[in-house]
């Protein structure tokens, strides 16, 4: 009981300090939104495991102000990405673009998984046919019979 | 039937190599899509006299050298004196890029390590540094007699990549 009520008080807190960090939505929601949604697909280059959009580095927030900037001159989002590669390279991009150099890490999954299945048929297949094509030698033959009189004596 | 106990050794071979390779990579290193590139213009205040601008422009002709630095920055500590002893044996012009720094800290730094730059801007914003491509201070760029960048190098200097990186890269482009 203790222990849910510290829950509940953690995620009150918690609630609170994201309703903090949100101010700057007040200023214009229609730009703050989409900034969000265009810095949700940018990696901060600082602590490279993070979007532009989470992280809270000091280059993040200056970046976050760049893209602000170039929304408010009316660049699409295609051109703030150009803007943003032109400077950093690919390596912002969450989603890689597709390219010769990118070709293997888009598909390369669908190679393997392909593959891993192809090899798994092959074997399978290969067992079966084992298990059928090896014949009883007579001794075998013999045995089966005895074993089961019955089957072989109405067979 | 032989070759079946080959596969798995093949394929353990290859993951060696895979290993090999990609964990001496350095995830911090991203390879800076401006080398070869002009390196892009500005306008800024010298640190010493912020009545005075430098821009790139003023360069022209010569090869030299482009740190970022900061007084808030610890690695930059790290790699001063090297840039220090280097430029009083060295004709190279070092020119500083003060980083999102504030001018009476970094000029007491500069008071303080000694100071191996021709002059340093000061890029207060962060705007410059955008426009670079830094993301860790310290960065080093070898910019040449046209104004390209031609090398970059992310994190403090070490007497290796001085000697072994910056230095060949500068005598070739002086050539």
């Amino acid at each position: 009981m203790k222990r849910l009520l510290f829950a509940l008080c953690w995620l009150a807190l918690s609630s609170t300090s994201l309703a903090k960090e949100a101010a700057p939505l007040a200023e214009d929601p229609v730009l703050e939104a989409r900034l969000m949604q265009i810095s949700k697909e940018l990696r901060c280059l600082v602590c490279q495991n993070e979007t532009l959009a989470d992280s809270h580095a000091d280059l993040a927030k200056d970046l976050r102000r760049e893209v602000r900037d170039k929304i408010r001159q009316g660049l699409t989002d295609a051109q703030i990405k150009k803007y943003l590669t032109q400077r950093y390279g690919d390596f912002v991009l969450y989603r890689p673009r597709v390219t010769a150099k990118t070709w293997l890490l888009w598909f390369g999954p669908f190679l393997l998984l392909f593959g891993v299945a192809l090899g798994v048929g092959v074997v399978i297949k290969q067992r079966s046919r084992t298990v059928d094509d090896i014949p009883l030698t007579a001794a075998e033959t013999a045995r089966i019979k005895a074993l089961i009189p019955k089957e072989s004596e109405s067979a | 039937m032989k070759a079946r106990f080959l596969i798995p050794f093949i394929l353990f071979v290859v993951l060696v190599i895979f290993f090999f390779v990609g964990l001496r990579l350095d995830p911090h290193e991203i390879p800076s899509p401006l080398i070869n590139k002009p390196a892009p213009a500005f306008k800024l205040p010298q640190l010493h006299d912020p009545n005075k601008l430098f821009s790139v422009d003023d360069m022209r002709g010569k090869v030299w050298v482009f740190n970022v630095w900061a007084s808030w920055c610890v690695s930059c500590r790290e790699e001063h004196p090297l840039w220090v002893a280097f430029a009083r044996t060295n004709s190279l012009p070092i020119v500083g890029l003060n980083y999102k720094d504030q001018r009476p800290a970094a000029l007491d730094w500069l008071q303080q390590l000694g100071n191996p730059y021709i002059l340093s801007v000061m890029d207060t914003e962060g705007r410059v540094g955008i426009d670079y491509g830094v993301y860790g201070v310290p960065e080093t760029y070898v910019i040449d007699k046209q104004g390209v960048i031609r090398m970059k190098h992310i994190g403090p200097i070490t007497p290796q990549v001085l000697q072994e990186k910056i230095l060949p890269k500068v005598q070739e482009l002086s050539r």
